[in-house]
């Protein structure tokens, strides 16, 4: 203040240059800048180094990391990746979108507290959320016990290291992300238009296809990119309830950095991977726009 | 509608099934007499008495308590400026920043624990707590920018500017007009913090050193060796914990938006 003298005699606007308090934003900015952006431009140049004998980095450069990255091992783990997540996100979709319709159709004071249903499991500790899978799928859990009580199988099926338990864990692990967007569609979709095309004799189908989805065709995108990225990144899940056979991008990381020690490698696909985000996020804040507009305005 | 209400319904309950079926069934076999048996042999507390006995558990408890309280306060203290700081910027800024600060919450967080844990390396400074307070902070600073700047922008710009016309300076204006209306935002969003914080496995891996252990750390090493009922006991302990600080967290943030 003491270097601009007529910022005290005449009240400044936000944004107008007599205000000096936009200073207020620096330390925030400068722990993103050092301990954020930084860390992830360091990650981009050692991408580009070349690994030293014991580990660490040796700072020549060459593009052999990403060469290396096309080696089937690593193509299928990519692609396995991207699989686990697309499923996990359709599963999501299925089993989330009435669950939100639902909720977005409760009276108003039971809502907020459906929301909190949702909200609870989500603030668990991941890692107890997929412990609590391990517990119910290994062979002598609860759900090996039930089948084996009722005579329905003979011998404790293999549930957990499976594909299966690994899909599973990702889809309870994200599910929350899928419906509170899903949710906040819903919740704006004015039920007159239903009733509207029903009295307009459009069927169950036509309903939904005609008038439902396009009206919530941002919450599902929205939903789907806050469940997919998170999903292909997923280290813990295929950590614990995934076998030698179900690696996925952030187990490979791991194993590059701790294990191997390759750290431009690692690198590599960290990259990669954030790429693949930035792109998905892109394009969630184009639609992001369109889902907030109507809030804005109300 | 009769029909369609039915089904949905239904999904509902299998949602709400689906969602708490493993956590309770979890902190129920806390309770379970035998170690190794998914059959139910008996009430007992003795895993829960083997926790209290667990000194490397104790340690980590300690470890994770010290980082999140550590973290949350940097996090508070950087924040609310930020977030206040933010206000003061041009319409067409705000936005971008923003979007800005959305990111480290949203990147996949293997990402930002092998990020830092190079940073560190590089910097050479060794890991340990610090660099896992660090760490934390970078993910606990934009979730409070996010929670206070959201109840900042429901405030009405006229109080802070009838202030200034009374001649309160910057610092009165804040102290007096502005902080008493975002303090439940802000402690709402410190609980939170200190929720994600003690739960925060990622990027404490990577960031954690040698003797540098924190619960989620404890935990994984312990699903590692194999299931037991300490695990489960452990787990319904966090569970309640965190339910808890979630739950006030929310009640006041409700209460300060109504």
């Amino acid at each position: 203040m003491k270097n601009h003298p007529s910022a005290s005699s005449q009240p400044a606007r936000p944004g107008s240059p007599l205000d000096s308090s936009g200073w207020l934003l620096a330390p925030a900015a400068l722990w993103g800048g050092c301990f954020f952006l930084v860390p992830l431009l360091i990650v981009l140049l050692v991408s580009f180094a070349t690994r030293g004998v014991h580990g660490g980095v040796v700072w020549q450069f060459t593009l052999a990391n990403y060469g290396e990255l096309l080696h089937p091992i690593y193509i299928v783990i990519f692609v396995q990746s991207l699989a686990y997540a697309a499923v996990t996100t359709c599963l999501c979709l299925v089993i989330g979108f009435p669950f939100a319709y639902f909720i977005a159709r409760a009276p108003r004071h039971l809502q907020s507290i459906w929301l909190l249903v949702i909200l609870v499991p989500f603030w668990t500790n991941f890692l107890v959320r997929t412990y609590a899978w391990m517990f119910l799928l290994r062979a002598e859990g609860l759900f090996n016990g039930w089948l084996l009580h009722w005579g329905l199988i003979d011998e404790p099926i293999q549930m957990l290291y499976q594909p299966v338990a690994v899909l599973i864990g990702l889809v309870y692990g994200y599910l929350p992300f899928m419906v509170l967007p899903l949710y906040v569609a819903c919740e704006r979709l004015d039920p007159t238009l239903i009733d509207a095309a029903r009295d307009l004799y459009a069927g169950r189908m036509a309903t939904f296809r005609r008038v439902i989805w396009p009206l919530v065709k941002p919450g599902v995108v929205a939903g789907s990119l806050l469940v997919f990225i998170p999903a292909v990144g997923a280290f813990i899940t295929p950590d614990l309830l995934g076998g030698a056979r179900t690696m996925m991008i952030g187990n490979l990381i791991q194993h590059e950095y701790l294990v191997v020690r390759d750290w431009p490698l690692g690198s590599a696909l960290s990259f990669i991977l954030m790429a693949l985000v930035i792109l998905l996020l892109r394009g969630y804040f184009r639609v992001d726009r369109r889902l907030s507009l109507p809030q804005v305005s109300q | 509608m009769t029909r369609g209400g039915f089904w949905l319904k239904l999904a509902t309950a299998g949602n709400v099934l689906f969602l708490y079926l493993p956590i309770a069934v979890l902190i129920v076999f806390s309770f379970n007499a035998s170690r190794l048996s998914a059959t139910w042999q008996g009430l007992t507390l003795e895993w829960y008495r083997l926790l209290l006995t667990d000194q490397a558990l104790l340690e980590a408890t300690f470890n994770s308590l010290l980082v999140a309280g550590v973290s949350t306060v940097m996090s508070l203290i950087l924040g609310v400026m930020g977030a206040l700081g933010i206000e003061r910027l041009a319409a067409r800024y705000q936005t971008t920043v923003d979007g800005v600060i959305l990111l480290p919450l949203i990147i996949p967080e293997i990402m930002m624990g092998v990020a830092l844990m190079l940073l560190f390396v590089t910097i050479k400074l060794p890991l340990s707590l610090l660099t896992v307070v660090i760490g934390h902070v970078v993910f606990n600073l934009p979730l409070v920018m996010v929670i206070v700047r959201a109840r900042l922008r429901k405030l009405d710009p006229q109080l802070s500017e009838a202030a200034r016309d009374l001649g309160a300076g910057t610092w009165q204006v804040f102290r007096r007009v502005t902080e008493p209306m975002i303090r439940p935002a802000v402690i709402g969003a410190g609980l939170m913090a200190l929720t994600v914080s003690l739960d925060d496995f990622m990027v404490t891996f990577f960031l954690a050193g040698p003797g540098a252990a924190t619960l989620p750390l404890k935990v994984y090493s312990m699903i590692k060796a194999g299931i037991s009922p300490e695990i489960n006991a452990l787990s319904a302990v966090m569970v309640l914990a965190s339910m808890g600080l979630i739950t006030v967290s929310l009640l006041i943030q409700r209460r300060s938006s109504s």
